[in-house]
């Protein structure tokens, strides 16, 4: 690196390395070492997070982390290769029904056969579930998302754009249907059935090897508890899958989808076969959605067809706009922002709830906002559950606040998170000047 | 539910009397989804945005209608409608038509206000990001559809309530004929329209924007007025599809936005996405289709699952995508380096 000049590169292995600068290296390190001793409960780190979501923070934050690795999967059909897909949902879905078909546990003689009932075998309401142990069940949800995947790239060669986009809407309703149609591997359409536990076997043992549903001690002295156990199971999986985007940008593969995003036909003349790389886009990222998906039914515990609706796919392609479609960080922004957003308004306004009787502006404000639905108390956001109807719960007003942010920040940001991030960014290093 | 217990009743004797009733079920439900489809085609000729938002905006046009008319009041308003018929009486034809336009009207409202606040700052944009908008536009205004209104399924106060019509052993529900009635109205106005200095002007708007603007052509107002038009029309539709035989039961719920959102996607693709008759065309596809399927495949709803039909029109629309990449009527696009 050249002295003096951090910016210049001298090599190519510079220009494609993953991290440019030592001090951005460093402040990812930073940043791991924070997210371990936060989620490991060691008093300042994790101050911020429970301040924003409460004691129960990992929570959320574990699914986020599982959601972060369906968002890198779609950030590489949509912002690397420019292919627009609402289907996420049902990718993720195939993931999850692959884990709990394989993995659950279940009626495997008599309900694993499809249409049992019209042959003659037996009734449907029993669940089929193979019992297999995780090492397959994960990485075969990915693999049969994926094998889903290559089915459904030739119609993104016949089918551009918003045509493409409409398709995958009609993939989305044609899994919903699967799984009211299959209710011997999807269970209940309304309320689902049990997902596999994240537990590590050799094959079908009584006690797993490792698991990570149960308080314990980790090398003789952690103490870890099952949410920590979890949350850095997936957090472990979702590095592995942020380094293996990063790797694929910087790959011929990558290189090769992203002129197909730039303009296909081009791409076609210098010698990229559009086809096979739309397919292999397709491929890798319906594996990520698969895994992702697995990975969330798995810690979710119990889960029904309607949660793999075509409001998923939104909340992707929201968190895709919003952090900023193209890069992995703006991607795993986005997540954050997206997921967290719920819970983060719903803490708000119980917090806000308890101001109410307070004088000065918070209590006004408090008292503009919110009412509890008795006689002569006004305000947008209910406060009291029980009622339906105009005041609504602050549930149904943060699809309100989800469809607007959608608005806003393509109208004012189009670059989402990162592209804050990046102006902010100038900005310091600018400054004094304005660039 | 009228519908089913219609058909699948004893009271049908002959399989002529079955297919008459089913034809024309899927006639007059393909007017309602070609009303609707119109409603996206119009917002995407003008302004080449694909209009996620035209099932809310439409659904918000029925409920403002069944406020209107059922509960006689205005939405969040403490005022009683100074229009709707007395308590305990439905609303005579001319006055139930008049309660119609109103809604139109107000659907043609609110999309000009949504137009305006956040289409128009993107203009330009590519066109996934103007979709994705409306995307947005519909997740928001969704809650105020099923939530703030409260009552899951409303009446719309239609005169003719369930009355029919019996034809050679066929029984045809009167709003059949009002639904078809209500297209051949809307699609003839849209053809005149066009005709007209304006249509004309959203035509060349439709062609190429900024030749239209060279030739003084305020391309602007063409959005506002397309979008205005496209949401009259998805009203309509909507309103019609809340009457009473049509799948969900006769009433604006929840079911009938999840229709008129999404199960419209097949029509406009298969007719199309700029085609004013593909709409049409493809409205009666799609809801043939879809109908005879949910007649002629009963007997195998226990392999193809339960309400089997609703996805009859995204098959279709794959499989017609697979050969014909820009639908039956679309113009394909011409791909440049």
């Amino acid at each position: 690196m050249a002295v003096g000049r951090p910016l210049l590169r001298t090599s190519y292995d510079e220009d494609a390395s993953i991290f440019p600068s030592t001090f951005q290296k460093s402040m990812v390190g930073f940043a791991l070492f924070w997210m371990l001793l936060a989620c490991l409960g060691v008093s300042p780190f994790d101050a911020p997070f429970t301040a924003l979501l409460g004691a129960t923070w990992l929570n959320p934050m574990t699914k986020t982390l599982a959601f972060a690795i369906v968002a890198l999967g779609l950030n590489i059909l949509v912002g690397m290769t420019g292919q627009v897909s609402l289907g996420h949902a049902f990718f993720m879905g195939t993931g999850a029904y692959a884990a709990v078909v394989l993995g659950g546990d279940g009626d495997t003689a008599k309900a694993c056969v499809p249409f049992h009932e019209q042959l003659g075998i037996l009734d449907r309401t029993q669940d089929c579930g193979l019992g297999l142990p995780i090492w397959i069940w994960l990485p075969m949800a990915g693999v049969v998302a994926s094998l889903i995947g290559i089915l459904v790239a030739p119609a993104a060669v016949k089918v551009r754009g918003l045509y493409l986009a409409i398709v995958t809407v009609g993939l989305v309703f044609i899994g919903l249907h699967l799984g009211r149609m299959l209710p011997e591997y999807a269970g209940d359409f309304e309320s689902g059935r049990r997902w596999p536990k994240l537990e590590f076997r050799f094959w079908k043992e009584e006690t797993p090897l490792v698991d990570f549903t149960s308080n314990g001690k980790w090398f003789g002295f952690l103490e870890v508890t099952e949410e920590q156990k979890q949350f850095l199971l997936i957090f472990v999986i979702l590095l592995f899958f942020i380094v293996l985007a990063k790797n694929l940008a910087r790959s011929r593969t990558g290189r090769a989808l992203q002129a197909i995003r730039d303009r296909d036909v081009a791409a076609e003349v210098m010698g990229v076969p559009e086809f096979q790389y739309k397919r292999t886009a397709f491929a890798i990222s319906s594996f990520y959605a698969g895994i992702g998906g697995a990975l969330f039914a798995s810690y979710t515990g119990r889960v029904s067809p309607i949660d793999f609706g075509l409001l998923l796919s939104v909340d992707f392609i929201a968190i895709l706009l919003i952090g900023g479609a193209g890069t992995i960080a703006g991607t795993l922004m986005g997540t954050a922002f997206v997921e967290l957003l719920p819970d983060l308004v719903e803490r708000f306004t119980g917090w806000l709830s308890g101001k109410t009787v307070s004088n000065g502006p918070i209590g006004w404000f408090a008292n503009i906002l919110l009412t509890d639905g008795t006689a002569g108390n006004f305000g947008p956001i209910s406060t009291s559950a029980t009622a339906p109807g105009w005041p609504m719960s602050t549930f149904q007003w943060n699809f309100v606040i989800f469809g607007l942010l959608i608005v806003i920040f393509l109208i004012f940001e189009p670059l989402g998170l990162y592209g804050i991030w990046l102006k902010f960014k100038s900005y310091w290093k600018g400054w004094p000047f304005s660039y | 539910m009228i519908a089913v217990s219609l058909l699948g009743s004893p009271i049908l004797a002959s399989a002529g009397a079955t297919f008459i009733q089913t034809l024309t079920k899927s006639i007059a439900l393909g007017c309602v989804y070609a009303l609707v489809a119109l409603g996206f085609v119009l917002v995407f000729k003008a302004s080449q945005v694909l209009n996620f938002a035209t099932g809310g905006i439409a659904m918000a046009g029925a409920i403002f209608m069944s406020i209107l008319i059922a509960d006689r009041g205005f939405p969040f308003l403490p005022f009683t409608n100074p229009l709707a018929p007395a308590v305990g009486e439905t609303a005579s034809v001319p006055l139930w038509m008049l309660h119609v336009a109103i809604a139109m009207m107000f659907a043609a409202l609110l999309a000009v206000v949504l137009e305006r606040v956040a289409i128009r700052p993107l203009v330009g944009q590519p066109l996934f990001a103007l979709a994705v908008v409306t995307l947005g536009l519909e997740v928001a205004i969704t809650p105020f559809n099923r939530d703030a209104t409260a009552v899951s399924s409303r009446s719309l106060g239609v005169p003719w309530k369930t009355n029919s019509w019996e034809v050679a052993g066929a029984i045809i529900p009167k709003s059949y004929l009002a639904a078809a009635v209500a297209a051949a109205i809307g699609f003839a106005a849209i053809l005149l329209f066009y005709r007209s200095r304006l249509g004309v002007a959203m035509r060349a708007v439709a062609f190429d924007q900024e030749a239209a603007m060279a030739q003084g052509i305020n391309v602007g107002r063409v959005f506002s007025i397309s979008w205005a038009l496209g949401a009259s029309v998805a009203a309509l539709g909507a309103i019609m599809f809340g009457m009473a035989p049509f799948p969900p039961g006769g009433a604006v719920s929840q079911e009938v936005h999840t229709i008129l959102a999404f199960r419209v996607l097949p029509v406009i693709i298969l007719g199309g996405l700029d085609s004013v008759m593909g709409a049409l065309y493809g409205g009666l596809i799609i809801a043939s289709f879809e109908v005879f399927a949910g007649e002629y495949l009963s007997g195998y709803s226990n392999i193809l699952g339960p309400g089997y039909s609703t996805i009859v029109p995204y098959v279709v629309m794959l499989i017609v995508l697979l050969v014909k990449p820009y639908g039956l009527f679309g113009t394909a696009e011409i791909r440049r380096v």
